[in-house]
């Protein structure tokens, strides 16, 4: 396939723009302030704990639900990162331990058919 | 030299997502005829893991520049959110500051919510440092995936799930560190509610947008709880939880 460089580097530059556009965005509102809005900074120290718990759901979106395996390898490996957690508080040992077992679910106990 | 390592250290749970991910892009560039050195400059400029992956197959599809800027938007809307929590720590940094700025993504954004520095440690060269080796590290796996993905012989098939497995800890380190779990406890009820009702690809944002409303809403209560004197049995939360506080800042 041959490449079209003009619209290849148009592309690219649009999705850099907008891609710093909107993180920069609240920097923009908000950055040049000397002090910040009550409300601002409040949510800086309340929203990060939501937003984490939506990015789980947000890497956890494509799950299938609504047939066989039914997320189950997810649901389990999430299960074993909580769980090893929660006792060994080790985040690399929590990760290796959570991505092994869903590796191995879905080769073997919920092969779906390739 | 202390706060490189120590960045470096907080880095290491997002090696493997960001390998894995940026491989995958550079092999789904390979495959669509780019060159390396296009995964070079997507990895340095974009910088952004699932954007870079939906890039690809709006390319192939040459899709209009508009509805690539649109896609871009939806895809990367959420980052609008981040920063909030950022804006004093960043505009401390004098030069960096654009720089922590644009490269503030879903991992970065996790790991210096969860950052504890130890005394010896000077925390805006580390937070520079941290964000500097996860621009590198990316860089180099997306140019990894272009120029030697097609030989790997594993089936890597299911690492992506270190990413999810990831943004999990950091939850439990911060439902640990939080007098509160209001804020936790409405953007799981938010975004499963959305979930259910928009599906997969359309739920983030309105979960977003519903949770920033939902805690404005409830400011007042949650910053009275954040003020009360702790329970006794609770006493090493909420001293995790002022330090915490006093670090983000």
């Amino acid at each position: 396939m041959s490449i079209n460089w003009i619209s290849t580097i148009e592309a690219l530059a649009i999705v850099t723009l907008v891609t710093i556009i909107t993180r920069a965005l609240p920097f923009i509102f908000f950055g040049g302030k000397k002090k910040l809005p009550d409300t601002v900074s409040y949510l800086g120290t309340v929203l990060p704990a939501a937003i984490m718990i939506i990015l789980v759901v947000f890497c956890l979106r494509n799950t299938i639900l609504t047939a066989y395996p039914y997320g189950l390898p997810e649901l389990l490996s999430v299960a074993a990162v909580i769980v090893v957690h929660w006792l060994r508080k080790n985040v690399f040992l929590s990760i290796a331990a959570g991505t092994g077992l869903y590796m191995v679910l879905i080769r073997t106990l919920f092969l779906v058919g390739s | 030299m202390k706060s490189f390592i120590f960045a470096f250290k907080q880095a290491i749970p997002v090696l493997f997502p960001y390998l894995f991910i940026g491989i995958a892009f550079g092999v789904l560039m390979d495959e669509a005829g780019y060159t390396a050195g296009w995964s070079f400059i997507s990895g340095l400029f974009i910088y952004a893991g699932s954007m870079q992956i939906v890039m690809v197959s709006l390319l192939t599809a040459g899709a209009s520049l508009s509805t690539i800027a649109l896609m871009t938007f939806f895809v990367n809307a959420r980052h609008i959110f981040y920063g909030l929590a950022f804006i004093d720590r960043f505009r401390k940094m004098g030069r960096k500051y654009p720089y922590m700025v644009v490269t503030l993504t879903d991992e970065v954004y996790s790991i210096f919510c969860n950052m504890q520095y130890p005394e010896d440690v000077d925390a805006r060269q580390s937070d520079f440092y941290l964000t500097l080796i996860l621009h590198l590290v990316w860089i180099l796996s997306c140019v990894a995936g272009a120029l030697f993905g097609q030989l790997i012989p594993y089936d890597l098939t299911g690492i992506e799930f270190s990413a999810t497995a990831f943004f999990i800890t950091v939850c439990m380190n911060q439902w640990k560190s939080m007098n509160t779990h209001g804020p936790a406890i409405i953007g799981l009820i938010s975004a499963v509610v959305f979930y259910f009702i928009l599906g997969p690809s359309q739920f983030i944002l309105p979960a977003l947008t519903l949770s920033v409303l939902v805690l404005i809403m409830v400011k007042s209560r949650l910053t009275d709880a954040q003020k009360k004197p702790p329970v006794q049995e609770c006493k090493q939360v909420s001293i995790d939880g002022v330090e915490e506080i006093t670090y983000e800042y």
